[in-house]
């Protein structure tokens, strides 16, 4: 057990976001003051998340608990690698897309900005909530309450498409959570008669049958149905109706991988890397993910909607993370860890850009982007090193994780799945690079010809374009400054990387 | 005078009533705030007697000093006394929602409706704090007589629908008073717990006799409790009535009805006969399922706001026979502190479609349209109900199914638990097809549209007497989910002694 300080940090990290609602709507008249709030609020919490990252790279976790909800059941949160990890991804990508969400929201002139901001406010409290949570029910807890804040963020625009995807959203969301993580947390709760705290190395062996573990371990990572694992996919691609800022904190980052998250959790503070070892259970999710990443991908190829392209892509990258801590070995687990926070980067990134070009240009398809590139060349830069981090090539962080990865499905001696890596990684470049391409050297002759010139360029306004610069940079700094990133995986894992 | 509160919790409301009554007739305008006091004193008195039974343990309080088996005993412990407070809570804030509501649902009626509501309530407190069978048929009948006429007291359906019930629930009040007369011709005890050591005592088990009378009991609960296939009268009566009726009458009768039950499980006949004698707990749980699918299907083919609520208590009805009958301590816990958490949920629904109601003059969930809008603050305490019914943490009806779900996989009735999983899926839908069209309105536009509300200004946020108790009952909703650790510490207290943990199965 490692050891661990009292403190209420985490609580109000959690809940600095949350605070903020109330100044956000009492501001509603003035946007530049509510706006303001939200930057406060967000500034708070990722500082209040990076005052706690010297005591949890030195080994220290910290702890709190709230309150005593259930006998021997806490809503309680503790800070470690992963937890930080994460904090630090969704609490920084926030700042930029509040930014961001000025541009864009205020750019295409959209209603009720002020639900709009709020909502967004509580979903991060929710997020930070899942990633400080020390146990199973705080966890479940906040996760619901994730589901259900962005319902009115995915409807946003409260037309026909946005009810049908909203349905979709809440209809898979709900359903497997209720359906399938509340009876397996319950079950847990009485085989094993403990505080469901996550442990390192699990809480289950010991307290459950073979069959009985395979059951839990299925019902849990189809469960938590925000990871994407196939079948239950289907509510990512339905959840793009919602405004871009939302797909892309939220979809690209926060929702999803909470998901990821939340398996990861499962895996490594529930079962146990080493229980599921001797068990030889996880192979099954393993494959599933396999399949999903190679479907999601062939899928993505087909896809001429911009958005719904990254979609697919995002659930291929999800089964990913899945795949890297299904091959329980040290430096898969690691790997699928520092994903978290890799690709979050890049695809919040290719997202921005999606929505920049929406804003000044109106375009959403991918066939009419041919020669956009000279109009503006910052956006689709910066779409280029997105893609670039997504697909895992230098000189971007996505590259660092993706090695962890390839090598720790070679140490787990899984030939078969190192080359579902690969081809899908031939996958991945094949769907993202030639929009990049195009854009600069379009096909029609017409268009190739005409001269670039930075008098010509119709960039979104700055507050669109500025974060989307801002997270491509943070791509190209991950790949030579991961070490921290790795070093909070790597206590999760028994060493520092 | 804190040793006389037991029976102060009765002697309010019934006293009250026949002062309204009288008064009414001259001064309609004093009935409500009469009505409201004493519901609040009779609040008063429950907790004060809640304490005490904390304290001291189970009070035995005799009325009039006539010591039992030959006098009416009031026999109050931890169960009880924490029904007793639920039920006048509920009555008190449905009291403060009729303010508005009695004289356009039901016009020049005020006196007589209030003098009607406090008798009700006067009969489920008594069914809830007595300790004799044969009183409580006799409150049970109060109880009944009045909701019938509080009930008729609507539109033309609501004259059926509540002759219909009438019907049915003086059949079933006549199954259990057949069944209390066979106890009292076997062991001649009216007393509670006095039946139940003259059943010890003689060594009555095995009679058929007492058998007989545990079914017609148990039968005739069923029917005034509406467990499907008994469940018939519930939904025509509840939705048709006047909102103020079925704001008190959806909330408390089913589930005093319920506690009735388990006392009789419990206190009357002793867990060992009810379980292990006569072992038809696994077919209850079945039938329980049944009507827990049942009642979440009809929810869903209804169109009726009130009538689609009316379906979801029999669903609920469902999910605490089913409790009862797992057999398990757990379980018996989850079925107890649902009585609670479901009466003040239904509580909160019924209110939000009265005012819905009394808003639009719609019954449909259509009228619901756009009212996020409009009724935004309205819209808040719904959600806290529906978030509740479906099982959101950290409402209430969350930790319900907590509870009821371990005792299911304790036990190992997985149907149980399969049930209670499709209805709170079920519930996830009908409930936001409601928050869907109050978001979308009725028929969405088509493509990318701006609408800034400005538009339909005809409808505005409810009453602050029809708020006031919507949002109180959507804070009690979350105080008991909150503190569902407290609550569940004294419902295991007073299960302790019937040590159901031993798998009497």
């Amino acid at each position: 057990m490692n050891p661990a300080i009292t403190s209420s940090t985490p609580l109000l990290a959690c809940l600095a976001s949350l605070a903020a609602v109330l100044p956000i709507l009492l501001l509603r008249k003035s946007p530049n003051l509510r706006e303001s709030a939200t930057f406060v609020a967000g500034f708070i919490k990722f500082g209040l998340v990076v005052s706690m990252l010297p005591t949890i790279l030195g080994g220290t976790q910290i702890e709190y608990t709230l309150w005593q909800i259930l006998p021997n059941l806490s809503i309680a949160f503790r800070v470690d690698g992963l937890g930080m990890l994460f904090g630090l991804v969704a609490s920084s990508l926030w700042i930029l897309t509040s930014l961001y969400t000025i541009g864009y929201m205020r750019g295409l002139k959209e209603h009720s900005q002020t639900r709009f901001v709020a909502f967004f406010a509580v979903s991060l409290s929710a997020t930070i909530g899942v990633a400080f949570s020390a146990n199973l029910f705080t966890l479940y807890l906040f996760y619901e309450m994730l589901s259900l804040a962005t319902y009115p963020l995915v409807t946003h625009h409260q037309d026909k498409e946005a009810r049908t995807g909203g349905r979709t959203y809440l209809s898979y969301l709900l359903s497997t959570s209720i359906g399938f993580v509340l009876p397996a947390m319950i079950f847990v709760f009485l085989k094993t008669g403990s505080s469901m705290e996550f442990a390192e190395g699990g809480f289950l062996a010991g307290h459950v049958s073979g069959k009985e573990a395979l059951i839990l371990l299925l019902l849990f990572t189809f469960g938590f149905a925000k990871s994407g694992l196939m079948p239950f996919h289907s509510w990512l691609p339905a959840a793009m109706v919602a405004p871009t800022p939302v797909s892309a904190l939220l979809h690209a980052v926060a929702v999803v991988k909470v998901g990821v998250f939340c398996v990861i959790r499962v895996f490594t503070g529930v079962f146990g890397l080493e229980f599921l070892k001797t068990m030889d259970i996880a192979t099954i999710i393993a494959w599933a993910a396999a399949f999903t990443i190679v479907v999601s991908s062939l899928i993505a190829l087909t896809q001429d909607n911009l958005k719904r392209r990254l979609a697919f892509s995002t659930i291929g990258q999800l089964s990913y993370i899945i795949l890297g801590v299904a091959l329980l070995s040290d430096r898969a687990v690691i790997g699928s860890m520092a994903h978290i926070a890799m690709h979050a980067v890049g695809k919040i990134t290719l997202f921005m850009c999606a929505g920049a070009i929406f804003v000044a240009s109106g375009k959403k398809y991918i066939s009419q982007m041919d020669g956009l590139g000279k109009k503006m060349p910052i956006t689709f830069a910066a779409f280029t090193i997105g893609s670039l981090s997504v697909i895992g090539l230098p000189p971007t962080g996505g590259l660092i994780s993706k090695f962890y990865l390839v090598t720790g499905a070679m140490d787990a001696g899984q030939t078969a799945l190192l080359i579902v890596f690969l081809v899908s990684t031939m996958l991945n470049a094949a769907y993202l690079l030639p929009i990049g391409y195009r854009a600069f050297f379009p096909k029609d002759p017409e268009l190739a010809r005409q001269p670039f010139s930075w008098k010509n360029t119709e960039e979104a306004s700055l507050p669109c374009v500025l974060p989307l610069c801002i997270t491509a940079g943070l791509a190209l700094v991950l790949f030579i400054k991961p070490q921290f990133l790795l070093n909070l995986a790597g206590l999760m894992v028994g060493h520092g990387g | 005078m804190t040793e006389q509160a037991p029976i102060l919790i009765l002697l309010f409301p019934f006293l009250t009533a026949i002062f309204v009554a009288l008064l009414g007739a001259k001064v309609p305008a004093a009935s409500w705030p009469l009505t409201i006091a004493s519901l609040g004193a009779s609040i008063c008195a429950t907790l004060t007697t809640l304490i005490q039974v904390l304290e001291n343990g189970t009070i035995r309080y005799y009325v009039g000093g006539w010591a039992p088996p030959f006098g009416i005993e009031l026999r109050i412990d931890g169960l009880n006394a924490l029904v007793a407070v639920t039920v006048a809570t509920v009555a008190f804030l449905g009291a403060i929602y009729s303010k508005d509501r009695v004289e356009s649902e039901t016009e020049n009626k005020g006196p007589q409706y209030y003098a009607l509501y406090l008798l009700l309530a006067a009969g489920l407190l008594g069914i809830v704090i007595t300790g004799d069978a044969f009183n409580l048929y006799v409150l049970l009948e109060i109880a009944a007589l009045t909701s019938y006429a509080l009930l008729a007291m609507g539109n033309k359906r609501a004259t059926l629908a509540a002759f219909k019930y009438l019907i049915m629930g003086t059949i079933g009040a006549s199954f259990y008073l057949l069944g209390v007369g066979y106890l009292y011709i076997k062991t001649g005890s009216l007393n509670m717990v006095d039946i139940q050591e003259q059943l010890i005592a003689n060594g009555l088990q095995d009679s058929s006799t007492v058998q007989v009378a545990f079914i017609m009991i148990t039968v005739g609960l069923w029917v005034k409790m509406a467990f499907f296939p008994l469940h018939a009268w519930l939904p025509n009566s509840y939705a048709f009535g006047p909102t103020t009726s079925s704001s008190i009458m959806a909330p408390l009768v089913t589930k005093v009805m319920i506690y009735v039950m388990v006392r009789m499980v419990l206190t009357v006949f002793g867990p060992v006969y009810a379980f292990e004698v006569l072992d038809w707990g696994n077919i209850v749980v079945w039938l329980a399922v049944i009507a827990i699918l049942a009642g979440s299907i009809g929810a869903l083919a209804q169109k009726d706001l009130r009538k689609m609520l009316t379906f979801l208590i029999i669903a609920e009805v469902g999910y605490m026979v089913g409790g009862v009958w797992l057999v398990d301590e757990t379980g018996m816990t989850g079925a107890i502190y649902h009585i609670i958490s479901d009466a003040f949920m239904t509580l909160c629904v019924f209110l939000f479609a009265g005012i819905v109601f009394a808003k639009t003059g719609a019954r449909d969930i259509y009228a619901v349209d756009g009212l996020f809008k409009k009724m935004p603050i309205t819209m808040i305490g719904f959600i806290v109900g529906a978030f509740s019914l479906i099982g959101i943490p950290p409402t209430a009806g969350f930790f319900s199914k907590w509870y009821l779900i371990q005792g299911g996989i304790n036990s190992g009735n997985w149907e149980y638990v399969i049930a209670l999983l499709i209805s709170s899926l079920v519930n996830a839908v009908l409930f936001f097809r409601i928050i869907e069209i109050a978001y979308f309105g009725k028929k969405p536009a088509e493509g990318h549209i701006h609408h800034h509300g400005d538009d339909h200004t005809k409808i505005s946020e409810a009453p602050i007497t029809q708020l006031i108790p919507l949002l109180g009952t959507a804070a009690i909703i979350l105080l008991i989910g909150i503190f569902n650790k407290d609550l569940v510490a004294v419902i295991q207290d007073f299960l302790e002694p019937f040590n159901l943990v031993a798998g009497i199965r």
